[in-house]
């Protein structure tokens, strides 16, 4: 993290092209496409602006030892992460999803152990504690769905958008554990030694979050 | 752990090789040096201590911070202590028992469970300055000089200081009059700043609107020193208690400022590190390029009474580690003379007196040649001319 370039970090896909147009309105405008570019460091139309395109999962990361000033990433990732040394200033309003637990509409969940797969280890340790189950969580990278129909596991927690996914492998939507979307975070010790520039952007792309 | 690899080092454990031993040590002697021309004294407190007494009064986390061990002589749980302010704290209130001001420093390694920061050491070599028996501007302000003092002669450049006060988030969430749940609930959402959430949070609570909108204007209240008067108006309507930390953080950015134009002011309001022990201001100096503080500090007038000695307390702390890492320190270590093998009393009283000059003088070892002796980056050697024994250039 350099003293005079503001770093951003965002991943490819749905929520770079979701935020393209709110960086926009903070007169940020990439040079290159991710989906066509190799390189990772997007310059944008200010020099003294950088994109880093890295995976979802590490833009907490990399905010978090201040390796980029800024980034965008959605409220499950931040859950998981658990958010230590950033700040969560601002809904954006994108990747518009919900965290759930699924399994099967005929078969309530036990009342005494629950086997759950998922890769929100963390979120689904502590949304059971919450509602005072007894929970073995299974972790897993993908393809979640099959755990229950496999007998691997009686319910997954997963991020659930259309709810296709779900309903093509017979499953349902059994409890609503948290709304999600997309948030901009900022590291804390940018937040301080960068502020008037990083407000600056904040209210920029507030303005647009809430004229969209 | 294969056979191969034990000497690996535990996770956030470092040793420091000579070159940083080095330079860590001269930085360490010149701080603490410094220290005491300041006044403060210097204690050494001891590395482990019975967990009741390092527990008292500093909150849970350092409980988890530190490790434990079972002393077999007294059948009690000792702590590897985590942090020396609250060792310090002990020493003031117990041992000393003075009832005047009490000016003290001290460095020493810790020991943590985990690292403070991510990639941190979990054994730093803490080092730090407190002021016991006063409260008021004079001691804040002289602690954060001398803080201020500490990163300069470490060679740290454009310092962001980011100065708080405790009893704004205090006064608030008691005019709101939230229950101890509630105030953790907004305490761990004011510390992600999440405004998002705080909004909605403070909307189901039916706060009556002048507070709920002080609540809210809470997260946005940082900046520069301009946001200390913006905070009069956002936050007219609070207690006493609010507006005389207002007041207060005004003259002390005003005395800051005065002070040290070439530091940043930055003020947070929502800032709340240390919240359980801290009864005042807090800060914390910010440097370009680190994602993280590299000193801070603060007020805690109330850990003493643990100690059976309630006490004004003020100071400040950082890692010698961190100020080598965040600044330019620079340390050449002076090049040593090379002495030949030789049992000559005229030698030996040379080496001694130029030993005394403060000379280092390496003796090579028999059978060595001055090819042998080349890493040892000595500049001059001593030889014998004219029946006599002289240094000469190599």
């Amino acid at each position: 993290m350099s003293n005079n370039i503001l770093t951003i970090a965002l991943s490819k896909g749905r929520i770079f092209k979701e935020t393209l147009p709110l960086l926009e309105a903070a007169g940020i405008e990439p040079i290159d496409d991710p989906e066509t570019s190799r390189k990772l460091i997007l310059d944008t139309n200010q020099k003294d602006v950088k994109l880093l395109i890295i995976r979802a999962t590490d833009v907490p990361t990399y905010v978090q030892y201040g390796a980029a000033d800024m980034g965008v990433t959605g409220k499950d990732v931040l859950m998981e992460h658990g958010g230590e040394g950033l700040y969560e200033l601002l809904d954006l309003h994108i990747a518009c999803c919900k965290l759930m637990v699924a399994g099967y509409a005929d078969k309530p969940l036990n009342q005494g152990h629950i086997k759950v797969a998922t890769k929100f280890v963390n979120c689904a340790k502590r949304y059971f504690a919450e509602t005072g189950r007894q929970a073995d969580i299974i972790k897993l990278y993908g393809s979640m769905e099959l755990a229950p129909i496999v007998g691997l596991a009686d319910c997954i927690v997963d991020v659930v958008d259309t709810g296709g996914t779900l309903k093509a492998n017979g499953l349902v939507p059994l409890e609503h554990m948290h709304e999600i979307s997309s948030r901009m975070v900022v590291n804390k010790a940018s937040m301080k030694i960068k502020h008037s520039r990083i407000k600056t952007i904040l209210n920029q792309i507030q303005s647009a979050v809430e004229a969209g | 752990m294969t056979e191969k690899n034990y000497w690996v080092l535990p996770d956030g454990i470092s040793e420091a090789l000579p070159d940083e031993a080095e330079t860590t040590e001269i930085l360490r002697r010149q701080l603490l040096d410094t220290y005491q021309r300041w006044g403060y004294r210097l204690v050494m407190p001891p590395l482990v201590e019975f967990m009741d007494s390092l527990r008292a009064g500093v909150g849970s986390l350092l409980d988890l911070q530190t490790f434990k061990v079972r002393d077999s002589l007294s059948d009690r749980q000792l702590g590897i202590r985590a942090d020396i302010t609250p060792q310090v704290a002990r020493i003031d209130a117990h041992s000393l028992k003075s009832e005047y001001p009490n000016r003290l420093c001290y460095a020493g390694s810790v020991l943590r469970t985990k690292s403070e920061h991510f990639e941190g050491s979990r054994s730093p070599l803490q080092i730090g300055a407190e002021l016991f028996g006063h409260s008021g501007l004079a001691s804040d302000y002289e602690l954060i000089a001398l803080m201020l003092e500490t990163l300069s002669l470490a060679g740290i450049e454009d310092v962001v200081l980011d100065v708080g006060h405790v009893d704004v988030f205090r006064g608030l969430s008691a005019q709101a009059d939230l229950s101890e749940k509630e105030e953790i609930q907004f305490f761990d959402m004011l510390e992600r700043k999440s405004i998002p959430e705080i909004e909605a949070w403070i909307k189901q609570r039916n706060l009556p609107s002048r507070i709920a909108k002080m609540l809210n204007a809470l997260p946005r209240l940082s900046g520069d020193s301009v946001v200390l008067e913006e905070s009069k108006l956002a936050l007219a309507d609070a207690n006493q208690e609010v507006k005389q930390a207002l007041d207060y953080l005004i003259a002390l950015s005003q005395r800051i400022q005065a002070n040290w134009p070439q530091v940043t002011l930055h003020i947070d309001l929502s800032e709340l590190r240390g919240y359980s022990y801290h009864t005042g201001i807090i800060y914390a100096a910010y440097v370009p390029r680190s994602g993280r503080e590299v000193a801070r500090g603060g007020r805690y007038d109330d850990i003493g009474q643990h100690f059976g000695n309630a006490r004004a307390a003020t100071g400040f702390s950082t890692s010698l580690g961190l100020l080598l890492d965040m600044g330019n320190y620079q340390y050449e270590p002076p090049c040593p003379i090379l002495a030949p093998c030789d049992s000559d009393p005229a030698l030996n009283t040379l080496i001694k007196r130029l030993r005394d000059q403060g000379e280092a003088i390496i003796r090579q070892l028999d059978g060595q040649t001055d090819e042998d002796c080349k890493h040892l980056n000595c500049n001059r050697k001593i030889v014998l001319k004219d029946d006599a024994w002289a240094v000469v250039n190599i």
